[in-house]
């Protein structure tokens, strides 16, 4: 691991301060995904901002009925919130789906809607790799890429947001906040947060030099039936080779996202229109662009039977 | 005897073996010139740890793991990928399990550490470990107190009515099934095998 000097902020705008003043800076909440690339190199931060003491480590209502949860609101305390469970189980479905007790106890709300691909050539330093090296090239493309994804993908980058939690939150329809080193506050809602890779796959989400993620607000609950679905290679702490997020409402309308097949949770208000016609058509509506390779054309017809169970299961 | 074929002395040999040791710490010396100056920051860090207030000076890059086992000489807590993917590691903070490889130990100025050495002692063991004892859990060992950390931990969390992935009915009560055991604890792994006797230790301990 390289060195790097480390502090702990009081306040969100002195954090995001000391952030955007230093090259080379970064937030720190939970770690786990951030420690494990700096042990590799693959991140090598000069100074790590600490946000833990931060006041953003509550879930509280929001006037329209919605809540607020902290950016430093764990993984477990989110999926366990009584207000998750009973309003918006498609969440606590997600989060519980994903890494291992340890991992959730740590991770936090922030940190998760941060966490970077599992490319397996992202990871191997040995590898060319656009997002760990730009301009290097992709030695996915061509390679091993069981694991890739099939839509929204580039010529320079074929990686997917591995996250099972953002995905929830994809159908849930929610924001995101932040703060700049300026004081400014943002709100950007889910689906604009991650990019897609295009020609900069470096560049992962909105988010700017410094910017701090200080919460996501819930809109109020959407009703209806929630389901997560995660299919993988074992039935525990693995990341998905592809995962349904959805609400269905007793009329058969709805909102489906999915997971581990793009470079961001994978929704559209045509895919979302189409769920009462069955997983047949929402699929054609979801990967209707796809550019699959033959190591994961799969991924399509995974998806549209892991829809498809989630639908039979309405219908029951 | 002396051999005409081979005419190299253990001394000799030991002597040159010395003289390769030398030059590949002259090389590492070189190599961390750059690291020198990096290697001088150094930070204050005050934890609890099974109940004892520990004052350390770290680099920052140490890690909760090496700070137990290279600072504080708590070996109990081991090492298996350093990647946060096997759980050898597993101590409770604030009364959480995590994984101390993944976590600085300045993070945790001020917290509250349990490690394998502050659950019990070979004359008082905990409940737990009496049970992995009872079931023959672990084969080598090596994965136990992560195990057993684990395991302590896990249990508090369906007491507090933290769901898991296979829990059915979210506002319905929590509770210790096999089902449940094996997929909270997926986070722990045993290359030995011995899941099956875990699992029971595990589940004694959970109904009592």
């Amino acid at each position: 691991m390289r060195s790097f000097t480390y502090e702990r902020a009081a306040t969100p705008q002195q954090a995001a301060r000391a952030v955007g003043g230093k090259p080379g800076a970064k937030f720190i909440a939970g770690g786990t995904n951030l420690l494990d690339l700096m042990k590799l190199e693959i991140e090598t931060p000069t100074h790590l901002v600490d946000v833990q003491d931060l006041p953003l480590g509550s879930i509280e209502e929001t006037g329209e009925g919605g809540l607020r949860i902290g950016a430093f609101v764990s993984n477990t305390a989110l999926s366990a919130h009584p207000r998750i469970r009973r309003d918006y189980a498609v969440l606590t479905r997600a989060i519980q789906a994903g890494a291992s007790g340890q991992l959730r106890n740590k991770a936090t709300t922030g940190g998760n809607l941060l966490q970077r691909t599992r490319c397996p050539y992202f990871y191997d330093t040995n590898m060319p790799c656009n997002k760990r090296s730009p301009g290097s090239g992709c030695a996915a493309i061509g390679g091993f890429s069981r694991q890739l994804g099939v839509v929204g993908v580039s010529d320079k980058c074929i990686a997917t947001y591995p996250g099972d939690m953002a995905n929830a939150l994809a159908v849930l329809d929610a924001v995101v906040e932040t703060v700049q080193p300026d004081g400014a506050t943002r709100s950007i809602p889910i689906g604009a947060f991650h990019r897609l890779w295009g020609d900069t796959p470096e560049r992962e989400t909105a988010l700017e030099k410094g910017e701090l993620i200080t919460g996501v607000v819930l809109p109020a609950p959407p009703g209806g039936r929630h389901f997560y679905s995660k299919v993988r290679d074992r039935a525990s702490y693995a990341f998905a080779l592809v995962s349904v997020a959805a609400v269905i409402q007793p009329d058969g309308s709805g909102r489906v996202a999915f997971g581990g097949v793009a470079p961001r949770p994978w929704r559209s208000k045509q895919a979302d229109d189409a769920l009462p016609l069955g997983a047949k058509a929402v699929i054609q509506q979801a990967f209707a662009d796809a550019s699959p390779r033959d190591d994961n054309r799969f991924k399509i017809a995974l998806a549209e039977r892991t829809l498809a169970g989630i639908l039979a299961e309405v219908g029951s | 005897m002396s051999d005409p074929i081979l005419p190299v002395t253990r001394r000799a040999l030991l002597g040159s073996s010395a003289a390769s040791v030398a030059i590949l710490t002259a090389g590492e010396a070189k190599a961390g010139n750059v690291a020198a100056s990096a290697a001088s920051i150094r930070m204050p860090v005050s934890l609890t740890v099974n109940g004892t207030e520990r004052l350390l000076t770290l680099d920052p890059r140490t890690t909760l793991l090496d700070a137990l086992r290279e600072h504080l000489q708590l070996t109990g807590t081991k090492k298996g990928c350093d990647h946060g993917q096997c759980g050898a590691c597993t101590v409770i903070v604030n009364g959480e399990r995590i994984n101390s490889c993944l976590s600085l130990a300045v993070q945790h100025a001020g917290d509250e550490v349990t490690t394998i050495e502050g659950l019990g002692t070979p004359d008082k063991l905990h409940p737990m470990q009496d049970a992995f004892v009872e079931h023959d859990g672990y084969q080598c060992g090596y994965c136990t107190p992560g195990q057993i950390c684990s395991s302590v931990a896990m249990l508090k969390e369906i007491a507090r009515g933290v769901p898991s992935h296979v829990t059915g009915d979210l506002d319905g009560e929590m509770r210790a099934t096999d089902v449940e055991i094996r997929e909270r604890m997926s986070g722990n792994i045993c290359r030995c095998g011995a899941y099956s006797n875990i699992a029971a230790a595990i589940a004694d301990v959970a109904r009592g």
